[in-house]
């Protein structure tokens, strides 16, 4: 046994080894990327890794090796499971014969996502068991778990950290990393794998058989528990059980849920055993619900009758004022404090030298008065840019441009997608936008990676996630077969070139795509990219403020003059729009 | 209530906190002691505001509490005063003297407190101000900025400078392990002054 202060997400990746797992697939998306970046980066690998192109994939592929009897995790985001959706409820159905984890992280108060979605609520949906740890060392005893309850129960198990569980961190008391022994065989069986409807309505019925097992197991097993100290009493779930624990007032009793679905019984016999009870959960209202069915005369607080949010993450302060407004506590242990007020806000921002900046700028430059769906990437940055018009979910920029080109709007519509998100689920919309005739164009936003959740390779990087080179595919092969004929690759630090090509977009009817290609600034630094830094001769700089509107971190304005800091990575590309031609390389002094 | 010692370092995206929070955690382990953090990752670390929270002793949630922390280290000046209300009363701050401005002030002209105004306000709290650039440098590299601060802010924890000393060693690359010890106790040496 060691003890080691490990990110959650660390921790569950060691957990995977300690399960031997053999089979790993997933799909980046904040806050889950990290445990496949762990698990890809070991030197020696008894399991096979994939970074797949979409959830679905690497459910269906996860799923496949599990039904050959080796352990397999499905990594993704919440949202990631949307589009995994089709393949997880028939799962359900079909069930495992080695233990398949589909590891789903939920992002409350939306750090980095597009919604707030509650993957128990798939859980319940799917009537798979999930297993929703509340602490880092939780997670990691859990996920060895999961494997094991996967097997017993012959279910794929969800299992649901938070961005408060996967990004925390803590002292982990760690085991021993079990290498993956087993070699999958794949054992027909037609009434389990053919979903046909003769098949499929006789394994409904099994999946239903199997739930009253499952709920006891998971009482038995220590997942949910109580403690009964008084006569009323507190039930929290996932994280939020953590922030009671730290506030809670002795004589009152407390439950504490970490897995689904809930044995209705025994949560009856607790609930009728006190005056009043509390359900502190973030998101859905999952727990309150089932405590107001069992419930009968007692009394339930939560969010149903306004004491807790539907919305946004719980804290410490949070609950303990739920607390006391639901007459659990008589004062908030935490006195509010004031921030400082009227501060500039520092939100996260492109960096000095990323191309999508210089693709912007030349898109905007031709395509004044248009409209700009976008995507899911480092480049929805470009929301501060002016360029981003919409954003819904990964891939909907070129079907939303259709929509919006088909609807009768009479401007140019522009999308921006990135190559990841383009190989994710943006050919489709393309091909469909070429077959229905659409009048848009599409501009891929070529960084050769997945920058946004951590650099991550993609079928464009040409090498694996375990670093084996790869055939690269050809983004601009893709375009033609789905059916383009105006394909064109620029180099957007190349701003007339950039110009012209969108020009002669702009002219032609039909779907028109523009690769812009360009090494993200970041994997360029790391792969030793040096260019010379620019500067401004504050002489010929008149302050006319292009470059500043341009938006590079780089450029600062001192007094009524432009300044180029140190972030400079030397694009050139504020050289090339300066109309006063104050800006070039800089000199070596 | 916990009584866990509560840290915040916060700073923008690429500064070198959640390096800092390792080290911190690593000391903790090697004195036996629990610890829990939690910190900021993916889009928020392009050049935004992050934040890493690390509760010495903590055994329970990993957030840090408003008005809860006993010590703010702060990698920029602005970023000391957005986060200054964590700090319980007595609490210690440690700032680099080093303002980095949002680049919407410029694009988009927003008004920013000046140096001065920001340093005026902060001098309300137990306040130990230092250039670490300045010593990073003189330590042998800029880099080691991260470093000088956690050795300002070291007489502040309930650490001992030996397992500092010994995390920081043992957690920053190879080849800069002289240049970031010795950033560490320049570090020091400049806190004990404060």
């Amino acid at each position: 046994m060691e003890r080691q202060y490990l990110l959650g997400n660390e921790a569950i990746a060691h957990a995977a080894l300690e399960a031997g797992v053999d089979f790993v697939s997933g799909y980046p998306g904040t806050p889950s990327s990290e445990v496949i970046d762990v698990l890809r980066a070991l030197p020696e690998r008894s399991f096979y890794v994939e970074w797949s192109v979409n959830e679905k994939v690497a459910l269906e592929n996860a799923l496949a090796a599990a039904w050959c009897g080796v352990r397999a995790l499905c990594t993704m985001k919440h949202v990631g499971l949307n589009v995994a959706s089709d393949p997880l409820m028939t799962s359900a159905y079909t069930g495992v014969t080695g233990g398949f984890v589909i590891l789903c992280a939920d992002d409350p108060f939306a750090h980095s996502s597009q919604n707030e979605q509650d993957t128990r609520c798939y859980a319940h949906f799917a009537r798979l068991p999930c297993l929703d740890p509340a602490s880092v060392q939780e997670a990691h005893d859990w996920l060895r778990d999961a494997f094991q309850l996967s097997e017993e129960f012959g279910l794929p198990v969800i299992f649901r950290p938070t961005t408060r569980i996967c990004h925390s961190k803590g002292d982990v008391e760690l085991g021993a990393a079990a290498p993956g022994q087993r070699k999958g065989e794949f054992h027909k069986d037609p009434r389990q794998y053919v979903v046909i409807p003769a098949h499929t309505r006789i394994l409904h019925k099994k999946l239903n058989e199997k739930q009253p097992h499952i709920k006891k197991r998971l009482v038995e097993r220590g997942f949910n528990r109580y403690e009964i100290r008084g006569k009323t009493a507190v039930i929290a779930s996932g994280i939020g059980a953590s922030y009671v624990e730290e506030i809670l007032p002795a004589g009152i009793s407390f439950m504490k849920i970490g897995a689904y679905p809930v044995d209705e019984e025994w949560l009856g016999d607790f609930v009728k055993k006190h005056e009043r009870v509390l359900v502190i959960e973030e998101l859905a209202p999952e727990v309150e619900e089932q405590v107001r069915q069992v419930a009968g005369i007692v009394p339930v607080f939560g969010k149903k009758n306004g004491y807790a949010p539907y919305e946004g993450e719980l804290s410490p302060p949070l609950v303990a004022a739920i607390m006391v407004r639901a007459g659990f506590l008589t004062e908030n242990p935490f006195p509010a404090v004031v921030p400082e007020q009227n501060l500039p806000v520092r939100p996260p921002i492109l960096c000095a030298g990323c191309l999508h900046r210089a693709t912007f700028y030349a898109i905007k430059k031709v395509f004044s008065d248009a409209i700009y769906p976008s995507d899911i990437g480092c480049y929805t940055l470009g929301l501060q840019l002016g360029v981003v018009d919409t954003t819904i979910c990964m891939g909907a920029s070129i079907t939303v441009a259709s929509g919006i080109a088909h609807s009768g709007d009479p401007r140019d519509v522009v999308c921006t997608i990135g190559d990841a998100t383009f190989f994710h689920t943006g050919i489709q919309g393309l091909m469909n936008a070429v077959y229905n005739g659409a009048n848009i164009t599409v501009v891929i936003l070529d960084n050769r990676i997945t920058a946004m959740t951590g650099h991550q390779p993609n079928p464009d990087t040409g090498i694996t996630a375990s670093g084996i080179e790869t055939v690269p595919v050809s983004l601009d092969a893709i375009c033609r077969a789905c059916g383009v004929t105006f394909v064109e690759t620029v180099d957007p630090f190349d701003i007339t070139g950039t110009v012209n090509i969108l020009s002669e977009a702009k002219k032609k009817k039909g779907v028109k795509v523009i690769i812009a290609k360009q090494m993200c600034v970041i994997m360029a630094r790391r792969s030793g990219v040096k260019r010379k830094r620019y500067m401004v001769d504050p002489e010929q700089c008149t302050g006319c403020g292009t470059c500043v509107r341009f938006g590079c971190p780089a450029i600062e304005v001192v007094g009524e003059k432009a300044q180029i800091n140190d972030l400079c990575s030397g694009c050139s590309v504020c050289a090339q729009i300066c109309p006063a031609g104050a800006i070039g390389r800089e000199v070596p002094k | 209530m916990t009584g866990s010692f509560d840290i915040l370092i916060v700073g923008i995206g690429g500064q070198g906190t959640i390096l800092a929070s390792n080290i911190l955690g690593k000391a903790c382990l090697s004195e036996g002691r629990h610890v829990k953090g939690a910190e900021t990752h993916g889009m928020a670390q392009r050049g935004g505001s992050v934040e890493s929270h690390i509760r010495i002793g903590g055994q329970f949630g990993p957030l840090i509490v408003p008005g809860q922390a006993a010590l703010l280290i702060s990698f920029d000046l602005l970023e000391a005063l957005r986060y200054s209300h964590y700090l319980k009363r007595g609490g210690k701050m440690v700032v680099n003297k080093h303002l980095i401005l949002p680049t919407s002030v410029f694009t988009q002209k927003i008004a920013a407190p000046s140096e001065d105004e920001i340093i005026t306000k902060l001098k309300a709290y137990d306040l130990c101000l230092l250039d670490a650039d300045t010593i990073a440098a003189e330590a042998g590299s800029v880099l080691a900025q991260n470093i000088v601060m956690l050795g300002a802010a070291a007489g502040s924890m309930p650490l001992s400078p030996d397992s500092l000393v010994a995390a920081v060693r043992s957690l920053v690359p190879p080849k800069t392990i002289e240049v970031n010890t010795k950033a560490f106790e320049m570090g020091r040496a400049f806190g004990g002054k404060c």
